[in-house]
């Protein structure tokens, strides 16, 4: 650290130059030392009969203990505490890194058996025990899950425009705080709103596949709502400006130019919106129901969603219960992809369609 | 060069019919919202009223409704509660790691992989539950129930299936992880630039340099966070409906096979299956529930918005 | 085209605060006008006014009379749209459109508002407005590039080119070649000399060479004291002002004794 290029080595006793110099941990030693107390971890948990979770904890705090006695020692208590805070933070970081992988994996291990073409071209019409598919869940999702898009984008980005370009005042801010409330309505409720709607008009027995789109368009909204007007916000107002000087009319530079500089952002938030209800399933389960043949009529009786179904097969295997506990595992399976699929898309949306400018 | 006493408002703009329709529907979008929002509340009480002045004679289990929805008000809370407790030290300590320690190049992927675990539906997260994390953790119940079964909480005994209340709250820390860790990694990476170096010219280490300017500018977004993520614990469907094995009755043993059921997984697993005030009866509990989430996000919302107001950041 | 304006009275509000106030002034067709003085004493706002670009921000309002050709721009049957059509404006910082390429930046104006044109008549109109704004030889080959993609001084030609191609009869330019390098600024410079044969050009500028050079007539705006609204402190022929100007105030601005 000494800044100093004369040859005679100064006793550490007297300070070197303008820099004081502390004694320092070499740089891997952390590293080592952590690594080491790990290690020790396994040992100890071989000797109580080998467990992996046990294997963690003992090495995490074997390791951080390690790292931080040491550096406490070597390089004084303020620096020790430093340490045992990266310590911490990183474990921290890397223990809910855990659930993600145990989950991936769970999902494939038991996904991946009934991942073959029967699942995807067959329903569960006649079928018991062996074979049957998902093909009237994942058409039923889809319908329900464009419907939902249909309904929502519009009045989102609508109200997402009001709330940039027009609100002023009391509603503005009104509608501001309930869309942020209204983002936390649990799923079911949503589901029980629309059930108790349409059971004013057509009984408490009815199951409809709209009922479910107007289910999820209660959850849809407010996410588009957020996301819209985040990205409209970033819209310069000098582009705004520029148009309105041209003589144009404020909602035709809503539409010609704050909506097309926009365009990639709005793009990503609504592709985000629909990954987020694409796998919703407890509205699903109160106002669609479950079929086991193909309807992909969304206006005309119970519908198939592959959530729904997933649920169903797991829940309610009938017998013998594995063929429906795989069916269900490879429906889950399914639903992450598609769900990851939407993710990566509205990543590349942001990436390739933001617009080109120079500043 | 008479109208120097011009009135005190302009005359209003004439505007065009395009701008007329356009704004028109903007705001009809706008006040839609707000609607639907009341028209929850509202269809929600018409349909559980006939449950809330039937007799307690005429409702499912023969007791009145308190006494219907009190297990299960219970129960939601302290599955929400234990996921509340787990998820806040690890989502800040998460938040911590990607703003200040990560290195830089990995700092935004890594913030992806958190996000990541919010996007995935909550029905996989029940099947994990069932079929990877409860038979993980019954070696850890029967521990519990042996040598610390003197605290009330793990008094036992342990559950053989792992399908306890303990279990869907940790399903739940892992649920409500990335939300809380999302706004607290916000409000961590907006601290001042200007407080931060300071911190660190006065000669701080990292960790210093985090208590003294990070963690107090922080503070009321994390508790935020954490109320939203209280929030989406409370109202938690699918992954409680598969995972718990509710019973009813008010218990704090968190490890045994008897636990209390959740509003909403209550309503997810009965609802197909019932019939005329059975029926309303799960509305009314879902009016509990909607009353609650309510109450908690406003309550977040509040917290988070006044600090947007005093952050000095806009 | 160009047209003469007349402005008696002028109060200029942005909610309760009165950010101008009193301006008489008589802008000449076919002329630069330069309006000069220190930051914050309400020249951009009172240019902003002209073409009721004013009133886009929420609760900015104003009192008194803009006429042009004996039409009162703030009369209750004018729509401030048709205005914005008669008098154009360049911004302080170039703003080209960033999803639209050179050619469509051009047009913005006519292809916003609908106008339907033949392809001729729009390749016709990019020429002659990218002529008009000294920017043809320069892009002529890259039309269909973005117009992001330009420096500076050509972005801020290409905002002009974009402002001339639906034919105003009044230019309004706002701090023009502030964001600009000397050399770009000479060229906008240059074209504003040529602009005015055919239009009224009003610019607010910072720089009093600048002012000197091009304007022939120069308004000075001043504060009354702080807090206080911005008035017209001097209006006259711009050889005047620089050499023998009424106020003393003037004088102590352009020989630099403050401001």
């Amino acid at each position: 650290m000494s800044t100093q290029t004369s040859p005679a080595p100064a006793p550490v006793t007297e300070r070197p130059g303008p820099v004081q110099s502390h004694r320092r941990l070499p740089r891997f030693a952390a590293t080592g030392l952590y690594l080491a107390g790990l290690v020790l971890g396994a040992l100890l948990s071989a000797l109580t009969g080998f467990n992996l979770a046990l294997t963690v904890v003992y090495g995490a705090v074997l390791g951080t203990l390690a790292v931080w006695l040491t550096s406490r020692a070597v390089e004084g208590r303020r620096k020790g505490t430093d340490r045992l805070v990266t310590c911490i933070v990183t474990t921290a970081f890397v223990i809910a890194m855990v659930p993600l992988a145990s989950l991936v994996y769970t999902v494939l291990d038991n996904g991946l058996r009934r991942f073959d073409a029967a699942f995807f071209n067959s329903s569960m019409l006649g079928v018991v025990g062996e074979g049957g598919g998902a093909y009237h869940a994942i058409f039923g999702t889809l319908i329900i899950t464009l419907l939902t898009t249909v309904i929502s984008v519009p009045i989102g980005l609508l109200a997402a425009i009001y709330l940039v370009e027009y609100g002023t005042g009391r509603l503005k801010r009104a509608i501001t705080f309930l869309v942020d409330v209204m983002t936390g309505i649990p799923s079911i409720v949503a589901g029980l709103f629309a059930f108790a709607l349409f059971a004013l008009f057509f009984g408490p027995g009815v199951r409809l596949g709209v009922m479910g789109a107007i289910a999820l368009s209660v959850l849809m909204i407010p996410v588009i709502v957020r996301s819209s007007e985040e990205v409209l916000k970033l819209v310069p107002n000098e582009l705004r400006e520029a148009s309105y000087a041209l003589g144009v009319p404020k909602w035709r530079t809503i539409v010609k130019v704050v909506i097309p500089t926009a365009i990639a952002g709005l793009g990503t938030g609504v592709t985000l919106a629909v990954a987020r209800v694409i796998g919703e399933t407890a509205p699903l389960l109160v106002t669609v129901g479950i079929i086991n043949g193909t309807n992909l009529n969304p206006f005309e009786g119970r519908m198939a969603t592959l959530p729904v179904f997933a649920f169903y097969q797991l829940t309610q295997p009938g017998y013998p219960p594995e063929l429906a506990i795989e069916r269900a595992w490879t429906a889950a399976l399914v639903l992450i992809m598609l769900v990851m699929a939407l993710n990566v898309v509205a990543r590349l949306i942001s990436r390739f369609f933001a617009p080109k400018t120079g500043r | 060069m008479t109208l120097t006493s011009a009135p005190p408002t302009p005359p209003r703009p004439k505007r065009r019919v395009g701008d007329r329709i356009f704004a028109g529907s903007a705001s009809g979008s706008g006040i839609l919202i707000l609607l639907v929002l009341a028209g929850v509340a509202i269809f929600l009480i018409g349909e559980a009223w006939p449950a809330i002045t039937a007799a307690a004679a005429d409702l499912p289990g023969g007791q009145t409704l308190t006494a219907y929805i009190g297990p299960l008000v219970f129960g939601t809370l302290i599955a929400a509660v234990i996921a509340l407790l787990v998820a806040t030290p690890l989502a800040v300590a998460i938040a911590l790691y990607i703003t200040y320690y990560a290195p830089r190049r990995l700092a935004t992927a890594m913030g992806y992989v958190i996000d990541l675990l919010a996007a995935i539906p909550s029905v996989v997260y029940g099947f994990w539950g069932i079929a990877a994390l409860a038979p993980a953790l019954v070696p850890l119940y029967g521990w519990l129930a042996e040598n610390l079964g003197f605290i009330p909480l793990f008094a036992g005994p342990a559950s053989a299936t792992g399908r306890t209340m303990l279990t869907i709250g940790l399903v739940l820390a892992v649920m409500i992880l990335p939300i809380i860790s999302a706004i607290s990694r916000e409000v961590f990476s907006q601290a001042p630039a200007l407080h931060r170096e300071a911190a660190l010219a006065l000669g701080a280490t990292r960790w210093e340099m985090i208590r003294m300017a990070v963690l107090p500018y922080g503070k009321s977004g994390v508790i935020g966070g954490a109320m939203l993520g209280l929030g989406r614990a409370l109202g938690e469907t699918m992954a409680v409906a598969i995972v718990l094995s509710g019973s009813g009755g008010i218990t704090f043993n968190l490890i045994s096979s008897s636990n209390p059921s959740t509003i909403a997984a209550n309503i997810a697993l009965q609802f197909p299956e019932s019939t005329g005030l059975a029926v309303n009866t799960l509305i009314a509990s879902g009016l509990a529930l909607f009353a609650i989430t309510m109450a908690v996000n406003m309550l977040a919302r509040w917290i988070v918005n006044r600090r947007a107001d005093f952050s000095g950041a806009n | 085209m160009a047209k003469r304006i007349d402005v008696s009275d002028l109060d200029i509000y942005y909610g309760n605060f009165k950010a101008v106030e009193g301006v008489n002034i008589s802008i000449e067709p076919r002329s630069i006008t330069a309006l000069i003085g220190p930051s914050g004493c309400g020249k951009s706002t009172f240019l902003r006014s002209l073409n009721r670009m004013h009133e886009v921000i929420p609760g900015a309002r104003v009192e008194g009379k803009v006429v042009i050709d004996g039409q009162d721009l703030y009369s209750a049957d004018i729509d401030p749209v048709d205005v914005r059509r008669q008098i154009g404006m360049v911004f302080q910082r170039p703003n080209p459109f960033p999803t639209m390429s050179i050619y469509d930046n051009v047009i913005a104006g006519v292809r916003l508002n609908s106008t339907r044109m033949k392809k001729s008549e729009m390749d016709d109109l990019v020429e002659k407005s990218l002529r008009g704004a000294n920017l043809w030889t320069e892009v002529k080959d890259r039309l269909n590039r973005p117009g992001s993609g330009l420096s500076g001084g050509q972005q801020q030609r290409l905002c002009i080119a974009r402002a001339i191609a639906v034919e105003p009869e009044v230019l309004l330019m706002d701090e023009p070649c502030s964001a600009l390098d000397p050399i770009s600024t000479l060229a906008i410079e240059d074209l504003m000399t040529e602009l005015k044969d055919r239009f009224t050009i009003v610019i607010v500028t910072h720089n009093m060479q600048q002012a000197a050079r091009v304007s022939e007539s120069t308004g000075f705006f001043n504060l009354a004291g702080v807090g206080q609204p911005g008035r017209l402190v001097e209006f006259n022929p711009t050889e005047k002002i620089f050499s023998n100007p009424d106020e003393q105030a003037t004088e102590d601005y352009i020989t630099g004794r403050f401001g």
